[in-house]
């Protein structure tokens, strides 16, 4: 059973108080975009072996969104963190590279 | 090859068993072949065992990571069925389901295809009106299906209870043709045929990287070296984004995990198979007698082959209201594959960016009864480089062109 720490509530809570979300820090693109980036925000994913940033909504929580850094393989948790930011924070990144050197995921890593 | 026969089990029980042969060898890579399959489930073996056998192409290399049909071919629930709603996947499921009639004949090996009759439950109007309209599809597309009523479901299997309070069964949609296969056996088969046309599966040979050049495939590094080949045919299921990513392209694909269990062994009671897509739970018998149980896929990113326990404690507790006789069943074993989920719940059949990559992959929660039909349309794709009538529509560029194959609306649950 997955368990995660609401980056809100600080309460922490497990997989059948949420809702996955999937892949996070998506960039989205709208009207007035190329095909290319249209196929790639709405359809396209990384789907790694490895270290996934993705979103989880505390549904029978506060029902807010936040993000999660964790690993699909080994299913370790990096970190909780708000949605509203548009790349992970500092030091959860530094935690992943603590145990996964050379990790990569977009265009940050 | 010696072919199996009746008569040689009986001149084998004669002589102690000494005469069997393996039914694959184990022979070490060349260093080029024609074509290269990566991944030895049963998609990548039907691809190899159709490309010999319809197009003549045997210099054939299948490269498997871990053991053949180890991945979900051997850890799926083994559901045949073809009562889909759009055309494109009625054909190619139909396809697949009436090679299976045969398949025990044409591979020389027992695959135990079992054409007992599949139903879905309707349990909510909802389901009611989706399924007749699948019935009246699937008769417009040659699919022998037909809706029944909640009294032709107790007497097709005696075992549930119609009148659930919370998940009352309100008839159901039957397609008597649908049933159960070994699934083992269908790995095992094709393995044996493809070894024979003198193909080779190489197991423990885990392919690391995709080679190109000018954006075009020129081979791949495995953990057996270096292998050079004409084309490539993708199919590793769950690690499809994996190898996308190797040869430097992504998917609309998303890798999560479906699970599955078995109970001990029971007297026969159950001679259909029953799928309740409201509650996404399924089961059957084994010809061993245990009951055979799958649910739904979890939600997140997973390639740990392992599922979250609630999601089974949902399954089982659904099931049990619509089959109370299997309350006091002790379960033997359970377990999990990860399966690659596509938007529209369909596979892709596809040319890709790279010239001489073919992808066979999103086969999803549903791909055990497709096996043979997609081997069959993935091997013309490759052996003619274009697709044909039953893979063309299969196309990854599908999602851009808005063009999807919408089977998610049709069934919550789709194995
Ligand atoms: C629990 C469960 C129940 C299911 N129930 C049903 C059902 O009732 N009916 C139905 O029709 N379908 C069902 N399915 C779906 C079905 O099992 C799959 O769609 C199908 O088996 C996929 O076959 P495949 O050959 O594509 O993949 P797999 O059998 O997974 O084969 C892919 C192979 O690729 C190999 N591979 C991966 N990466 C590499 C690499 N880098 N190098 C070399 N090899 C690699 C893997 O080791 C694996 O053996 C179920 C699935 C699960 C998990
Ligand atoms: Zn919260």
């Amino acid at each position: 059973m997955l368990i995660f720490e609401c980056p809100y509530c600080g309460v922490l809570t497990d997989e059948t108080d949420l809702a996955a979300g999937g892949e996070a820090h998506l960039k989205r693109f709208g009207p007035g975009s190329s095909d290319d980036e249209f196929e790639s925000y709405l359809f396209n994913r990384e789907n790694p072996k490895g270290i996934h940033f993705e979103r989880w909504r505390h549904v029978n929580g506060c029902g807010k969104w936040f993000n999660v850094a964790r690993c699909t393989v080994s299913m370790e948790v990096f970190g909780t963190y708000p949605a509203q930011t548009l790349e992970p924070p500092a030091e959860i990144k530094d935690k992943i590279s603590e145990k996964k050197p050379g990790w990569k995921w977009k265009e940050f890593s | 090859m010696k072919k199996y026969s009746a008569f040689a089990v009986a001149r084998e029980a004669l002589r102690d068993h000494i005469g069997w042969e393996r039914a694959w060898q184990s022979p070490e890579p060349r260093s080029k072949y024609d074509v290269i399959i990566i991944g030895a489930g049963g998609h990548g073996l039907a691809t190899a065992y159709y490309l010999g056998k319809n197009y003549g192409i045997k210099n054939v290399a299948i490269l498997e990571k871990g053991w053949l049909g180890g991945g979900n071919t051997g850890r799926n629930t083994t559901i045949i069925r073809s009562n889909y709603l759009q055309d494109p996947s009625a054909a190619i499921y139909e396809k697949a389901r009436s090679l299976y009639e045969n398949l025990s004949q044409d591979l020389n090996y027992n695959i135990m295809f079992s054409p007992r009759g599949v139903m879905m439950l309707a349990q909510t109007q909802h389901e009611i009106r989706g399924y007749k309209r699948t019935a009246h599809a699937n008769a417009l597309q040659g699919v022998s299906t037909e809706f029944i009523s909640p009294q032709k479901v107790k007497k097709l299997c005696p075992i549930i209870n119609i009148e659930g309070p919370r998940y009352p069964v309100l008839g159901a949609l039957w397609q008597p043709r649908g049933g159960t296969a070994r699934h083992d056996a269908v790995a095992w088969g094709y393995a044996r045929a493809c070894s024979d046309m003198g193909m080779h599966i190489i197991q423990q040979c885990e392919v690391t990287g995709v080679n190109t050049m000018n954006g075009k495939a020129v081979g791949v590094e495995t953990t057996k070296g270096t292998i050079v080949c004409e084309k490539i045919g993708i199919v590793v299921a769950g690690h499809s984004g994996v190898l996308a990513d190797m040869a430097g392209f992504r998917l609309p694909i998303e890798s999560v995990a479906l699970q599955a269990l078995v109970s001990e062994p029971i007297k026969p009671c159950m001679d259909v198979v029953v799928m309740a897509n409201t509650v996404h739970g399924y089961m059957s018998q084994s010809d061993k007698g245990e009951m055979v149980i799958g649910g739904g896929a979890d939600g997140y990113n997973n390639y740990s082959q392992r599922g979250s326990f609630h999601h089974v404690e949902e399954t089982v507790r659904a099931l049990v209201e619509t089959f109370p006789i299997i309350s006091r069943l002790k379960m033997l074993r359970w377990w999990g594959g990860i399966v690659d989920m596509t938007g529209d719940r369909s596979p892709i059949i596809s040319k890709t960016p790279v010239k001489n990559i073919f992808m066979n992959c999103g086969w999803g929660t549903g791909g055990f009864k497709a096996i043979p039909g997609s081997g069959w349309a993935m091997a013309e794709l490759i052996a003619k480089g274009e697709p044909g009538p039953l893979a063309e529509d299969f196309r990854v560029t599908r999602f851009r062109e808005g063009q999807f194959i919408d089977e998610s609306v049709a069934a919550g649950v789709a194995h």
